[in-house]
């Protein structure tokens, strides 16, 4: 705490803190005060006038005086009252007046069972209908697959155009009409632009936004089944809630971390989970037949059989790993296969560039920042990756960031930070500094200054600005004006600034910017100031591979290594290697084994071509660590039972070497027995077995319950297969249950699996799990980070500096595009996300497209690794002369190097 | 007595005969001394703020910032929407320069570059007006870059007129603010004031058009003079507009502190008829009624009103005589501010359309006696408990005329009827009473 | 599109502020002075000449009263229905008014001539009641000579 003061509320007194406002201050000290339009990431307003409390003026005043608790910044000696009669009269008439118009739908609103009104009209006392007239109704508005819109159900708290604008960015979204007719919409029916829009439905305390995704297969929040989860769309590795029933995913909600994503996910996180549910899931394990070349269904144990078969007679088994799969899957078939067996299924190159991201944090001066970090940085470096669409929580994070200095501002004025309105006002459309060096425009150029160009000009001007620090970083010959300038600038902003951070990635697939981007931190750490180095990296655990003990090899090591050394069977664990490279050159790969064995849980491209396919378990049927792009280990948990069918690839891959003969896995029973021998065999990973509690971990003797106290219909849910209630599953591997049965209270952190207490049934309940309100929940926030800087060690320096990008005549330079909703391998196939995938293009820069006479949605050929593709064109304007943007991943898009050289053909 | 903002010149809206007047000098005196002698002598005048609040002008302009690189604002309201208040529009049409004279003055004193006149966009004609007479004063180089030769010393600022496009709110100072950004015009919490920053986050100062109308004269004539006008807490001139049921309705130039009685009987020449007053809203719809029998000995000044149980406002005086149905007054008084409600903090915007949809119920005759107890309620909860001041000019009405007229309500109204008994029922927190209980 | 005259006329009213979004009241009108109300494209097209989004623009355009989002008739009627004027006869005039012109408020003859609003306050209660037609303001009414005065719009 800052700065404390002594506040009697209610004839207590309590220290608390100073720096907070007065509604903030009370639920911070569990006390129930109900409010509508405040939150706690965008701060108070005081439009809804919910949360009113008495004031006196000092023990003599009776009387006191009615103000607005989140528009009252504390003061020492202050006295208030919560119980007070007037006050709460006065808050019981606030909900009256804001259900005359409400339509009372609960039953058939999706928001019913977990809605905050409903919480606050029953704290209120508020029960009996004064209001007798008609009510006013809208029309509501088509807003895209994920969001549902119900205006009538609207209070108009302003808590959607808030966060939907100021927080989020958004434009296209916004409050029309006057009086009691506001509504809260776009200005015409369309999807919602932003890609942050799915937090409306957590933001908006009653049902006039809610989760399309869940309405389509609808089941009451209490009747849910839950698990804490970790989002696996990207690798920021954001904390979510996962829910079941009937063995179907429901839903994926933000699950409250304060060091990582707060009260936030993006849309790919929040929707993406339905290729849980796609008819492409694997759902039990397969057999080629021979003959047909169809696939069979088998049983688990006949599979095992099968699989023992198969690998009886083999000599030598290559393993390929995944950056999608848990460190435990990976870890067991790296103990499987053996070291020099095992490749990491990802290109070298990628490998390469993800390697040295990791060592230089490990080895570098610079600490990699938390999400939570990145959104308290004042200026911001971006070098080479276009964030909202490869890492989009560290996107939203930035337009937080760029707040921070202006914000300052307000002190003078003594108008404290959580004010929101005024100090908007003040700052009014101010940013901080950000500047974005990338090939393409971005979503975030609007808050920044950009600088359009190649990965090796990128590089080029980070160097410029490391050198502007340090001497140890080489000099850069034959700059342009511009690159000095803006070099020039980024310089004199990172000089003053407070807490720098520089980001940058393998996007561009160049050690260069990655190279440039670390010569900045370390030259401003070694000239005495701070600075904080944040990278991405492709996929939900590839820093956890990368942190791994293996070889590093890649996909294409694998290819190379089999020439020189056969071997026979191939075990691929959660990847589709067409996604890795070229086609043929994969095909090549599989042909030359005689048995490949694939554990995935979607069907792709390789599964197909698999001889055997064993059913994984999803995130939302398997239990493992995740280590995110930070460097942070975080645990997730199965939300259902899947039957025998399904199973962790650890667990599968367990059963395979039991049945091999290999006796001394046998000790390797729960997670944590994987997780242990991990972390001793990779000192590395060490203590990431203590950042959930052990499966044996009880409270009260209980276990926590993953399904709320009111969950209904245990007894009747499978009563169409037998009348008998089944046994619950149980859960070996954690101190979760699967039922209801269990601890009421509040578990660790870590174990949350969902949020609820008295009172509060929706997501606001999060307010009763943290220690101070938007601050780190009870227990600490979950994960352990496993990187931190080393200081007092002089950092080693990159001297290599890029020749400037020349473009070439004739021949175009492939930069990737990056789509938040289609390049991520897994939620393409959630419906809602596969609308709003692009089909394929290619992206040529409006400057050469008039000297090639191309207009766009034309069809050119397109001439790449000896193969010729026709795809329609798009014209960009802030594309630099010769580049030329292949979007990544998209599916039916042929997968083009990134930093290869192509030809064009007008079609 | 000596007439301040509309003596009786003709043509005086003219630039010339303005000038043959004494017109412009004043604001050659003001250019002479320091901005802070200017602002001084304006404190010292006691000169209100005319557009309802009566905040001594002075003392606004003092706040300003001294020290600040940003650049500083005047905003002149001119927004006046409150039903019964219609002075402003004089002062357009009469003495558009006394305006212009005092915006240039206004401006040296709290060094503001530019001002911004705001008009409410249903004046038409009063628009085009003021703007007639701020482009002579262009030409002549009164107003704008040429100011230093017209006036000598070095201050220049530009006047533009914004015009507004119906919403009563933005006569609230932030709301209008919002709207000159070019915004919906919500009001904006405070503190922070304007004058710590206000339009575009920079220091402004914000008075009425009557207010900033006086300062040529003040400056011309000197503190003590206008100080010794009317009643001395509230001093100067006033603008009355008188409305309603009298003989002789229009805007009367009076000295603060005369009788409300001798306002509508000696100047606007009684009631139609000889009738007896039944009601006055001595300042603009949303002040306290006064009763017929409340009137004598109360005098027009912001004090006095106040002691009396109402407010100065806008002084605008609406007289209504004993045929005058109160109920559908006030429906319609209700009905104004529902409308104008912009939506924004609850209390308003949802207890306006309450209040007034219980009055339309009244007023048709199908009102039963709890309805009164409803609206008194609503009506407290607004009262001092919304962003601006637009909910209390909402609740006052409906608090006071039922207060004040209970008798012409309660007859309005038929008893109450038992309320269904199942509607109790179902109420959540009843279901633990026995029925009998709630038969009672 | 916007004519060029109205891109003009809004660009003229850029030069009183500081921002091109604080004109959006006024580019609003200019576009309603030559088309009488302000469509959805229109709504676009000044969002664009002004630098923001259809959004914030609509979001302004529905606060104001006096911003048509529908299409209006060739002549507006603003009938002020505020208390001073109801006091001094207003609903009579109405009365005349629907009955006249067979619309009420909101409404537009089926001729598209004439458009019938309320008003709240034209801000000339001592010589109530009054109406408005285009921006001409009519004062001391009475029914017997509201149809003279409609003459005069066609």
């Amino acid at each position: 705490m800052a700065k404390t003061a002594k506040i009697t509320v209610d004839g207590k007194t309590y220290e608390v803190d100073a720096t907070k406002n007065l509604l903030e201050v009370c639920l911070s000290l569990k006390l129930d005060l109900p409010y509508f339009c405040w939150h706690p990431a965008m701060g108070s307003v005081g439009a809804c006038r919910q949360c009113a409390v008495k004031k006196f003026r000092d023990e003599n005043d009776k009387v006191g005086k009615l103000f607005m608790a989140c528009m009252e910044p504390i003061v020492d000696g202050m006295i208030i009252s919560i119980q007070d009669a007037e006050a709460k009269e006065f808050r019981k008439g606030v909900i009256e007046w804001l259900m005359t118009n409400h339509p009372h739908d609960c039953p058939v609103c999706d928001e019913g069972g977990e809605c905050h009104l409903q919480d606050m009209t029953v704290m209120t006392g508020h029960d009996y209908r004064r209001y007798r007239f008609k009510k006013r109704t809208y029309k509501n508005q088509y807003l895209g697959p994920f969001i549902n819109h119900e205006m009538n159900r609207c209070i108009q708290c302003y808590r959607c155009v808030r966060y939907y604008r100021d927080y989020a960015g958004g434009k296209d979204f916004d409050v029309f009409g006057v009086h009691n007719t506001v509504y809260f919409g776009r200005h015409e029916d369309g999807v919602l632009e932003n890609e942050f829009s799915g937090n409306l439905v957590e933001v908006c305390p009653t049902g006039v936004f809610t989760d399309k995704t869940l309405g389509k297969h609808y089941t009451r929040k209490w009747d849910q089944t839950y698990a804490p989860s970790i989002c696996v769309h990207c690798s920021v590795g954001c904390n979510t809630i996962a829910a079941e029933r009937y063995g179907l995913l429901r839903r994926v909600q933000s699950r409250y971390n304060g060091e990582v994503n707060g009260y936030f996910l993006c849309d790919r996180g929040r929707f993406g989970y339905e290729f849980v549910n796609s008819p492409k899931r694997i759902r039990k394990p397969l057999r080629k037949n021979k003959e047909t070349r169809q696939f069979e269904e088998l049983g688990s144990e006949d599979a095992l059989k099968y699989i023992r078969k198969l690998l009886s007679d083999s000599k030598r088994i290559i393993g390929i790993g995944s950056a999608r799969a848990s460190l435990e899957s990976n870890f067991t078939l790296l103990s499987f296969v053996e070291k020099q067996n095992f490749y990491w299924g990802e290109s070298d190159r990628n490998i390469q560039l993800i390697q040295k991201q990791y060592d230089i944090l490990r080895n570098g001066p610079a600490r990699t920042p938390s999400l939570r970090d990145i959104e308290k940085c004042d200026v911001v470096i971006v070098l080479g990756e276009d964030l909202t669409n490869t890492a989009p929580m560290i996107a939203l994070a930035l337009r937080q960031s760029v707040r921070q200095e202006p914000v300052q501002s307000a002190t003078p004025y003594r108008i404290p930070h959580w004010q929101d309105q005024a100090v908007r006002e003040l700052t009014q459309d101010e940013k901080g500094p950000i500047f974005i060096a990338t090939p393409l425009a971005t979503r975030l150029d609007e808050i920044s200054e950009t600088y359009r160009a190649a990965a090796d000009d990128i590089a080029r001007l980070g160097f410029m600005v490391a050198n502007s620090f340090s001497d140890r970083s080489p000099l850069v010959s034959g700059a342009t004006d511009e690159q000095k300038k803006l070099s020039g600038k980024i310089s004199e902003a990172l000089k003053k600034a407070k807490r720098p951070l520089i980001i940058a990635g393998p996007s561009l697939q160049s050690e260069a910017v990655i190279e440039a981007a670390a010569n900045i931190a370390n030259a401003m750490i070694t000239s005495g100031k701070t600075c904080e180095l944040c990278f991405t990296v492709p996929e939900v655990n590839s820093m956890g591979m990368a942190m791994m003990d293996i070889t590093h090899q890649g996909i294409e090591s694998a290819f190379e290594a089999l020439k020189n050394k056969p071997a026979d069977t191939l075990i691929i664990l959660e990847n589709d290697l067409y996604r890795r490279a070229e086609e043929q050159a994969v095909d090549s790969f599989l042909g030359k084994f005689k048995n490949v064995i694939v554990l995935d849980y979607l069907e792709n491209s390789t599964s197909l071509k698999a001889d055997a396919v064993l059913s994984s378990g999803s995130f939302a049927e398997s239990d493992g660590t995740f280590v995110n792009n930070e460097g942070r280990a975080q645990r997730f948990y199965q939300v259902y039972d899947a039957g025998e069918n399904i199973k962790e690839s650890w667990r599968w891959l367990r059963d395979i070497m039991l049945n091999s003969g290999l006796h001394e896995f046998g000790k390797w029973k729960i997670l944590s027995d994987f997780t242990n021998a991990l972390s001793k065999a990779m000192p590395v990973f060490d203590g990431i077995n203590n950042i959930t509690p052990p499966p044996g971990f009880r409270i009260a003797g209980e276990k926590i319950p993953r399904e709320p106290f009111r969950y209904s219909g245990r007894t009747a849910m499978f009563a169409n297969k037998s009348v008998h209630e089944p046994k619950p599953p149980e859960d070996i591997d954690s101190p979760l249950s699967f039922t209801m049965e269990g601890y009421r209270g509040k578990p660790p952190s870590s174990i949350i699996p969902f949020f609820w207490s008295p009172g509060w049934n929706s997501q606001q309940a999060i307010n009763k799990y943290q220690i101070e309100i938007g601050g780190a929940l009870h227990g600490g926030d979950p994960g352990k980070r496993l990187i931190e800087p080393k200081s007092g060690k002089t950092p080693a320096f990159f001297t290599k500096i890029p020749q400037a990008f020349s473009p070439r005549n004739g021949d175009w330079f492939v930069v990737p595009v990056y789509h938040i909703f289609g390049s991520e391998e897994l939620s393409v196939n959630a419906p809602g996300i596969n609308e709003l995938t692009p089909k394929p293009y290619v992206m040529i820069s409006s400057e050469d497209a008039g000297s090639l006479g191309l207009t766009s949605e034309k069809q050119i050929e397109l001439e790449a690794q000896g193969k010729t593709y026709s795809l329609p064109a798009k014209l960009n304007l802030g594309l630099p002369k010769g580049l030329i943007g292949i979007p990544k991943g998209l599916p039916g898009m042929p997968e083009i190097k990134t930093g290869s050289w192509v030809r064009l053909k007008m079609g | 007595m000596e007439k301040i903002l509309l003596p009786d010149i003709k043509n005086l809206h003219q630039i010339d005969v303005y000038i043959q007047n004494g017109g412009y000098e004043a604001v050659k005196k003001a250019y002479k001394r320091t901005p802070d002698e200017v602002i001084d002598e304006v404190k010292r005048s006691g000169l209100r703020g005319r557009g309802g609040a009566a905040f001594l002008t002075g003392l606004k302009w003092s706040f300003m910032p001294k020290n600040t690189d940003k650049p500083k604002y005047l905003c002149v309201n001119g927004d006046e929407s409150e039903p019964g208040s219609f002075k402003d529009r004089q002062i357009f049409e009469f003495n558009p320069h006394a305006l212009i004279e005092g915006i240039t003055i206004a401006c040296y004193a709290i060094q503001a570059k530019a001002a911004y006149v705001y008009i409410r966009g249903e004046y038409h004609n009063w628009i085009q007006m003021l703007q007639k007479a701020l482009d002579d004063a262009y030409a002549r180089g009164f107003v704008g870059e040429k100011m230093p030769e017209t006036l000598g010393g070095s201050f220049s600022c530009n006047i533009y007129i914004h015009k507004g496009a119906g919403a009563y709110v933005c006569g609230e100072e932030s709301s209008l603010m919002n709207s000159i950004e070019g915004k919906r015009g919500y009001p904006r919490v405070k503190p922070p004031f304007p004058a710590q920053f206000g339009l575009w986050g920079c220091p402004t100062t914000i008075n009425n058009v009557e207010t900033i109308s006086n300062v040529p004269t003040i400056i011309n004539k000197g503190w003590e003079w206008f100080s010794k006008i009317g009643e001395p807490r509230h001093p100067g001139t006033l603008l009355f507009g008188v409305s309603g049921h009298v003989n002789k309705p229009g805007v009367y130039e009076l000295p603060s502190g005369v009788l409300l009685t001798d306002l509508i009987y000696k100047y606007a020449g009684g009631v139609p008829g000889n009738k007896k007053i039944k009601c006055v809203i001595p300042g603009g719809s949303s002040m306290p009624p006064l009763r017929g029998d409340q009137l004598e000995g109360v005098k027009m000044d912001a004090e006095s009103l106040k002691a009396a149980g109402s407010a100065i406002g806008t002084g605008g005086v609406m007289v209504m005589d004993e045929d005058t149905d109160l109920v559908r007054v006030l429906a319609r008084i209700a009905k104004f501010y529902k409308h104008e409600s912009c939506g924004q903090c609850t209390p308003c915007r949802e207890g306006t359309g309450w209040m007034l949809k219980t009055l339309n119920r009244i007023a048709r005759g199908e009102g039963t006696s709890s309805d009164l107890d409803l609206l008194t309620d609503v009506a407290k909860n607004i009262e001092g408990n919304t962003i601006c001041a637009l909910g209390d000019a909402a609740a006052w009405p409906v608090k006071f005329f039922i207060q004040r007229f209970r008798e012409e309500f309660e007859k309005a109204v038929k008893p109450e009827v038992s309320i269904p008994v199942a509607n109790k029922i179902h109420s959540m927190r009843n279901t633990a009473v026995p029925l009998a209980e709630i038969k009672k | 599109m916007l004519t060029e005259e109205e891109k003009h006329e809004i660009e003229e009213e850029f030069k009183l502020y500081p921002y091109k979004s604080a004109a959006a009241i006024e580019a609003l009108k200019v576009v309603q002075k030559h088309r009488r109300w302000v469509s959805d494209e229109s709504i676009k097209d000044i969002a664009q000449l002004l630098g923001i989004t259809p959004d914030e623009l609509d979001s302004v355009a529905t606060f104001y009263n006096l911003i048509y989002r529908k299409p209006v008739g060739r002549n507006v009627i603003h009938i002020c229905n505020s208390v001073s004027c109801w006091v001094m006869g207003y609903e009579s005039v109405l009365k005349h008014l629907i009955d006249h012109l067979g619309i009420t408020y909101g409404q537009t003859s089926s001729d598209g001539r004439f458009t019938l609003l309320p008003v709240q306050c034209l801000g000339t209660c001592d010589h109530a009641p009054a109406l408005m037609i285009n921006g001409d303001l009519y004062r001391d009414l009475t029914p017997d000579i509201i149809n003279s005065i409609l003459e005069k719009y066609q």
